[in-house]
C-alpha cells in the first residue's frame, strides 16, 4: 500500500500529454504528433516498470493504493493490478503508440486528435487498473467519449450515424451499468470491487438485496437476475456479443485506422475485462443459473460472426466482424470455467487451461486485430480509398513486404501455430471441451469458417494475376516498417515462447479459478 | 418583545442587515460622491461597495456562527442556512464582478442595490420556517428581480422579458399566496412546523391538496420547473448578462432550498408515493411530475436553439428537473445532495453567462454562430467554456458529474424497499445522455467550426478572466473533491435535525 504511486502516475501521465497536446497551435502540427507520441512511449516505459516490479509469483492485487476519496458515499481512491490487469496495461501501452503512428498522416486538426487518443490511453489504464466502482466508471467513461470524437471528426464518408450509433449503444450500457451499482451500492454500502466479489462468493450479496432492496412484486431472486441482466447488457455491448453488436460493424468500418486499433484492440477488450474482474465474481450465481442461454448467445456470435466476415465484401468489414468472432472466444472460456462446478471430477487444470486461453487470447487478439487493421489502413492510404475484396489481385507481386508481413498477421488470426493466436484459441478449446463440450463442439465451425475467410482474403487480395490499377502500387516504406516489425516480432515471440505472458498471469489464474468455484 | 429580544434579533439578522446598510451606501455614493464621474469608475466603485458589504456579511458569519431558531421559525440561523447564504453571496459576488465589464446601464447605483436587495430576500427566504416571512422575502427576491430583468433600456427584448418575467411571477405568487392562506386556515398557523402537525392524519382532506398543489405553483415557478417555465427562455435571453446569470444562479439556489424546505418541513406527512403502481396522492406525485417533465421538455427543447443563452434557460429548465429529484428524496441525504447539486450548478452556470457575456460585449450576439471557432480567438475564455459545459453535461471529473451521480443515489436510497424513484432515475440518466448532444453543440462552435472571415479575437478584461478562472476551478475542485462541501453540508444537515 505504501511506496511509490506506479499506477496513478501511470494513468496520470497520458493525461497530462493530453491536456498538454490540446493547448498546442493547430499550425504545429509536428510537434503535437512527437510530443502526442512521446507521452504514450512514456506511458509504454511506465507500463513496462510495473511488468518489473509485478511480482509473478503471487496471483493477489498488488501495488495498490487506497486512499479515501467521498467517505460519505464508500468511495475509496482504490487501484491496483493482478496479472489480468497488468496484461490489459502493457497490451494498451503497446497498441497506442502503433495507432498515433498509424495516424501519423492526419492533417486535419493534429493536436486536438492526438490530444483524444492519449485521453483515450488515460481512460483505458484507469479502466484497468481501477478497483472502486466510482473512479472505475469515470475513466470508462472517458475512454467512451473521444473515440466518439474521433469517429465523428476524422472517419469516413458515413461518420455522422456510426458515431451515434457507437454512442447510444455505450451510452446505453453505462447507464445499465450506473444503475446496477448504485442498486449494489444501497445493498451492500460499498463500491469496492474486491468486497462485492467477496459478498458475492459468499452468496451474502442475495441476503443484502433483500433486506434493503425491493421493487414491487419482484423477488429477491429475481431482483439479482435484473441487476445481473443490466450490467451483462452493459459489457455484452463492448464486447460485442450478438445481438448487441450493430454498432461494431459501422463503428470500426468508419473510424480512422488508427482509432478502429485502439476500438478492436483494447477498448473491446474493456468488456471481456468487465466480464472478467466485474460481472463473474459479483454474481457468480446468476452467471450460473443463467449459463445455457449465455452459452447459446456465445455460439452464436462465434458462428453468425465469423459467417458475416466470410459474406463480407468490403476488408475492413469482414476484420470487423472477425473481430466479433476472436471474442466470442474469450467469452467461451470464461462461460466455460463458470459452467465446471457441476462437474467435480473436472480438474482444476482445464479451467486453469481455459482461463490462461482467455487472458492470452484477450492479449493476442487485442495485438493481431491491431495490426491487421493497420495493414489495411496502409492499403487504403495507398489505393485511394479502395479495400473491396475484389479491388486488389497479385499485390505480392509489386509489395511482397507488405504481403508478407500482412500474411503473417492473417494467419496468426487464423490460429496457425507457431504464431501468437494458436497458443490462446487451442488453451480456450482444450480447457472448454470437457467443461461445455456441446458448445465447444459447435464453435469449433466458427474456427473453421474464420480458416475459409482469412484464406480468402490471401488469396483475392495478394495473389492471383495483378490488377493493372495497382502496378504502380509502393511497398512499405521504410518507416512503416519498422512501426509493424515489433508488432509482428512479438507475435511470433508469444507463438513460440507463449511462458512470456503465462509466467505473469498463470498464478492470476489459478487464483481466480479458486475464487470463482462456489 | 423586551430590548434584549430585540438585541437577540439584531445579532442574528446582522448579515442581513449589513446587506442592507450596504444597498442604502451604494446608493447615497452613486448620488452624492459618484454623479460626475465617468461611467466605468462609477461600475468598479459600485461593485467595490457592493462586494465588500457581501464579503462583510460573509466574514460574520464565519466568524460567529451562530444557532437560533427566533419565534417559531420566524427566522432560522444554523449552519445550514449560514452555509446556503455563504454560497449565496459568493454568488452575488460573482454576479457583481461580471457586471463591471459589461455597459448597458448609466443607473449603477441602482443596479447594484437591486442586485444586493435580491440577495437580502434570498437570505431570507432560506433561513425562514414561517409561510409569511417566506412569501415576503420571496416578493422582495422577485421584485428586484423583475427590474433587474428590465434595466437594459436601450433593448426592447429587454422589457419584454420583464414583462414576462412580471405577469407569469404575479401569477404564479397569487396562487402561492392563495396556497398558503389555505394552508393558514387549515392549521391556524404560519409556521411550517404548526403546519405539519395539523396536516397529519390517516387522508388528506381534498383542500389540504389543492392547498399544496398551488403552494407548488409558486416555487415551481422560481425554479423554472415545467409547466412553469415559459418565462426562461425569454429571460435568459432578454435580460442584461449579469442579471440572467444572477438569476439563473443565486434565484435557483434559494428557490430550491426553500421549496425543500417547504416540503420537507412543512407538508411532512403528506408525502404520497410517486412509485409506479403505488401512487398514493401528496406532495411527491406532484413534484415527480413536475420534474419528469422539466428534464423531458427542458432537454429536448434545448436541441432546437441556436441562441447560447436560451440554450442555458432550456438546460436550465431540465436541471431544475434533475434537482427536484434530490427535493423528491426528502431525507437528510437527499438534501445534502441537492444543496451540493444546486451549489455547483449556479457557480457552473454563472460561469457559463460570464463567458456568455464578454462573447456578447466583444462581438454582439450569443448565436451558436457567433462562438465559431472562438478557440482561435480566445484560448482562455473557450477552455473556460469546456468546464463549464462538459460540467452541466455530467462528465467527470466535474462538480455536475458528481452532483448528478450524488442525487441519483440519494433519490434511491430515499426509499430502497419500494425504488419508488426507479422510474424517473431513468429517464434522468436516459435525459442526461441526451443533454450531452447539445451542451456538445456548443464545443463543437467553439472548438471545430472555423471562425468567420471577419472575425477579431475576444479580449476579456483582467477581472472577468480572473472570476472564470476561480469559477472554474471551483468546478473542477469540488468535483475531484466533493468531500470539501459534503462534509460541512452533512454535519450541518444534521444539526439541522433533518
Amino acid at each position: 500500500m505504501t511506496g511509490f504511486p506506479l499506477i496513478s502516475l501511470l494513468t496520470l501521465v497520458p493525461f497530462i500529454g493530453a491536456v498538454l497536446v490540446i493547448g498546442i497551435d493547430p499550425e504545429r502540427r509536428k510537434l503535437a504528433r512527437w510530443l502526442a507520441l512521446g507521452f504514450s512511449f512514456a506511458g509504454l516505459a511506465l507500463a513496462l516498470v510495473l511488468w518489473g516490479r509485478f511480482d509473478s509469483a503471487s496471483g493477489s492485487l498488488q501495488l495498490e493504493e487506497r486512499h479515501l476519496w467521498i467517505p460519505t458515499l464508500g468511495v475509496q481512491y482504490h487501484v491496483g493490478v493482478d496479472g489480468l490487469g497488468l496484461l490489459m496495461v502493457l497490451l494498451s501501452a503497446i497498441v497506442v503508440p502503433m495507432a498515433m503512428l498509424a495516424s501519423w498522416n492526419i492533417e486535419d486538426r493534429v493536436p486536438i486528435y492526438f490530444s483524444l487518443v492519449l485521453f483515450l490511453q488515460a481512460g483505458l489504464f484507469g479502466t484497468f487498473t481501477a478497483l472502486n466502482f466510482f473512479h472505475w466508471f469515470i475513466f470508462w467513461e472517458l475512454s467512451l467519449i473521444p473515440a466518439f470524437f474521433l469517429i465523428k471528426l476524422w472517419g469516413g464518408p458515413l461518420r455522422a450515424p456510426a458515431a451515434t450509433q457507437f454512442f447510444i449503444y455505450t451510452m446505453a450500457g453505462s447507464v445499465a451499468l450506473l444503475l446496477v451499482f448504485l442498486a449494489l451500492f444501497l445493498a451492500a454500502g460499498t463500491f469496492d470491487f474486491l468486497q462485492l466479489a467477496d459478498l458475492g462468493r459468499k452468496g451474502a450479496l442475495i441476503p443484502l438485496l433483500s433486506a434493503k432492496l425491493g421493487w414491487h412484486d419482484l423477488t429477491t431472486r429475481g431482483l439479482a437476475l435484473a441487476l445481473f441482466a443490466g450490467a451483462f447488457f452493459g459489457f455484452a455491448v463492448k464486447v460485442p456479443l450478438m445481438p448487441f453488436h450493430t454498432w461494431l460493424p459501422a463503428a470500426y468500418t468508419e473510424a480512422p485506422t488508427g482509432t478502429t486499433m485502439l476500438l478492436t484492440g483494447l477498448m473491446s477488450k474493456m468488456g471481456v475485462y468487465g466480464f472478467l474482474r466485474i460481472l463473474l465474481p459479483i454474481f457468480p450465481g446468476e452467471v450460473h443459473r443463467m449459463l445455457t442461454p449465455l452459452l447459446w448467445l456465445t455460439v452464436i456470435t462465434i458462428i453468425c460472426s465469423a459467417s458475416a466476415a466470410f459474406a463480407q465484401r468490403d476488408l475492413k468489414r469482414m476484420l470487423a466482424y472477425s473481430s466479433i468472432n476472436h471474442l466470442g472466444y474469450c467469452l467461451l472460456g470464461l462461460l466455460a470455467v463458470m459452467s465446471s462446478s457441476r462437474m467435480a471430477a473436472v480438474p482444476a487444470v482445464e479451467k486453469a487451461a481455459a482461463l490462461n486461453g482467455v487472458f492470452l487470447q484477450m492479449f493476442n487478439h487485442g495485438l493481431t486485430a491491431a495490426t491487421l487493421f493497420w495493414f489495411v489502413g496502409c492499403l487504403e492510404a495507398r489505393s485511394g480509398g479502395a479495400r473491396g475484396l475484389h479491388d486488389f489481385g497479385g499485390l505480392r507481386k509489386v509489395a511482397p513486404v507488405f504481403c508478407g508481413l500482412m500474411g503473417i498477421a492473417l494467419f496468426s488470426s487464423l490460429g496457425l501455430p507457431g504464431l501468437n493466436g494458436f497458443i490462446g484459441e487451442f488453451l480456450i478449446f482444450k480447457g472448454a471441451f470437457p467443461l461445455v463440450t456441446w458448445a465447444t463442439a459447435l464453435s469449433v465451425i466458427g474456427l473453421l469458417v474464420t480458416a475459409i475467410f482469412i484464406l480468402t482474403i490471401l488469396q483475392r487480395v495478394f495473389h492471383g494475376p495483378l490488377n493493372e490499377r495497382w502496378s504502380r502500387l509502393p511497398d512499405l516504406t521504410l518507416v512503416e516498417r519498422f512501426t509493424v516489425l515489433p508488432a509482428i516480432g512479438l507475435m511470433f515471440v508469444l507463438g513460440i515462447y507463449p511462458q512470456a505472458l503465462l509466467g505473469v498471469i498463470n498464478s492470476t489464474v489459478v487464483r481466480m479459478v479458486e475464487q470463482l468455484t462456489f | 418583545m423586551t430590548g434584549a429580544g430585540y438585541m437577540e434579533l439584531l445579532k442574528l439578522v446582522a448579515p442581513e442587515s449589513i446587506m442592507v446598510l450596504t444597498v442604502l451606501g451604494v446608493l447615497a455614493a452613486d448620488l452624492w460622491g459618484l454623479r460626475g464621474e465617468e461611467l466605468p469608475f462609477r461600475r468598479s466603485m459600485g461593485a467595490i461597495i457592493s462586494c465588500s458589504g457581501c464579503a462583510g456579511a460573509i466574514g460574520w458569519m464565519l466568524v460567529a456562527p451562530q444557532q437560533a431558531n427566533f419565534a417559531e421559525g420566524i427566522l432560522v440561523v444554523d449552519p445550514l442556512t449560514q452555509l446556503v447564504k455563504v454560497a449565496l453571496l459568493v454568488l452575488t459576488v460573482c454576479a457583481i464582478l461580471i457586471t463591471v465589464d459589461t455597459d448597458f446601464t448609466p443607473h449603477t447605483g441602482e443596479y447594484f442595490a437591486l442586485i444586493l436587495l435580491a440577495a437580502v430576500g434570498m437570505m431570507f427566504l432560506v433561513s425562514s420556517e414561517d409561510i409569511l416571512m417566506i412569501f415576503i422575502s420571496l416578493e422582495l427576491t422577485s421584485l428586484s428581480l423583475y427590474i433587474l430583468t428590465a434595466f437594459n433600456k436601450r433593448q426592447a427584448k429587454s422589457a419584454e422579458a420583464a414583462l414576462k418575467y412580471f405577469l407569469f411571477g404575479g401569477m404564479a405568487a397569487a396562487f402561492t399566496l392563495f396556497g398558503l392562506s389555505l394552508l393558514y386556515g387549515f392549521s391556524g398557523s404560519t409556521s411550517l412546523g404548526g403546519i405539519a402537525d395539523a396536516i397529519k392524519g390517516p387522508r388528506l382532506d381534498p383542500l389540504l391538496v389543492a392547498a399544496i398543489v398551488m403552494t407548488l405553483i409558486g416555487f415551481g415557478f422560481k425554479v423554472a420547473a415545467v409547466p412553469f417555465h415559459l418565462w426562461a427562455p425569454d429571460v435568459y435571453e432578454g435580460a442584461p448578462a449579469p442579471s440572467a446569470a444572477f438569476i439563473a444562479s443565486g434565484s435557483k439556489v434559494a428557490g430550491l432550498v426553500v421549496l425543500a424546505k417547504v416540503v420537507m418541513i412543512g407538508f411532512k406527512g403528506a408525502e404520497g408515493s410517486a412509485a409506479w403502481h403505488g401512487y398514493l396522492p401528496g406532495w411527491v406525485p406532484v413534484l415527480a411530475v413536475l420534474a419528469g417533465a422539466s428534464m423531458v421538455v427542458g432537454n429536448l427543447a434545448a436541441i432546437a436553439q441556436t441562441s447560447v443563452r436560451r440554450l442555458l434557460a432550456y438546460s436550465a429548465i431540465a436541471h431544475a428537473g434533475y434537482m427536484l429529484l434530490g427535493v423528491l428524496g426528502h431525507d437528510g441525504q437527499s438534501l445534502a445532495a441537492l444543496i451540493y447539486y444546486v451549489i455547483t450548478y449556479a457557480l457552473t452556470t454563472l460561469g457559463a453567462f460570464g463567458v456568455v457575456a464578454v462573447v456578447q460585449e466583444r462581438v454582439g450576439g450569443d448565436r451558436l454562430s457567433d462562438f465559431a471557432g472562438l478557440s482561435r480567438r480566445a484560448p482562455f475564455l473557450s477552455f473556460c467554456m469546456l468546464v463549464f459545459m462538459l460540467s452541466l453535461a455530467g462528465i467527470p471529473p466535474l462538480a455536475g458529474f458528481f452532483g448528478k451521480f450524488y442525487v441519483f443515489a440519494a433519490a434511491l436510497n430515499s426509499d430502497p424497499k419500494n425504488l419508488g424513484l426507479l422510474w424517473l432515475v431513468i429517464v434522468a440518466l436516459g435525459m442526461s445522455a441526451v443533454s450531452l448532444y447539445y451542451y456538445l453543440r456548443v464545443l463543437k462552435q467553439i472548438y471545430v467550426a472555423e471562425p468567420a472571415a471577419d472575425a477579431i479575437p475576444v479580449r476579456a478584461s483582467v477581472l472577468s478572466r480572473v472570476v472564470l478562472a476561480l469559477l472554474s476551478l471551483a468546478v473542477v475542485v469540488l468535483g475531484c473533491a466533493p468531500n470539501l462541501l459534503i462534509d460541512k453540508l452533512v454535519q450541518a444537515i444534521r444539526l439541522a435535525g433533518f
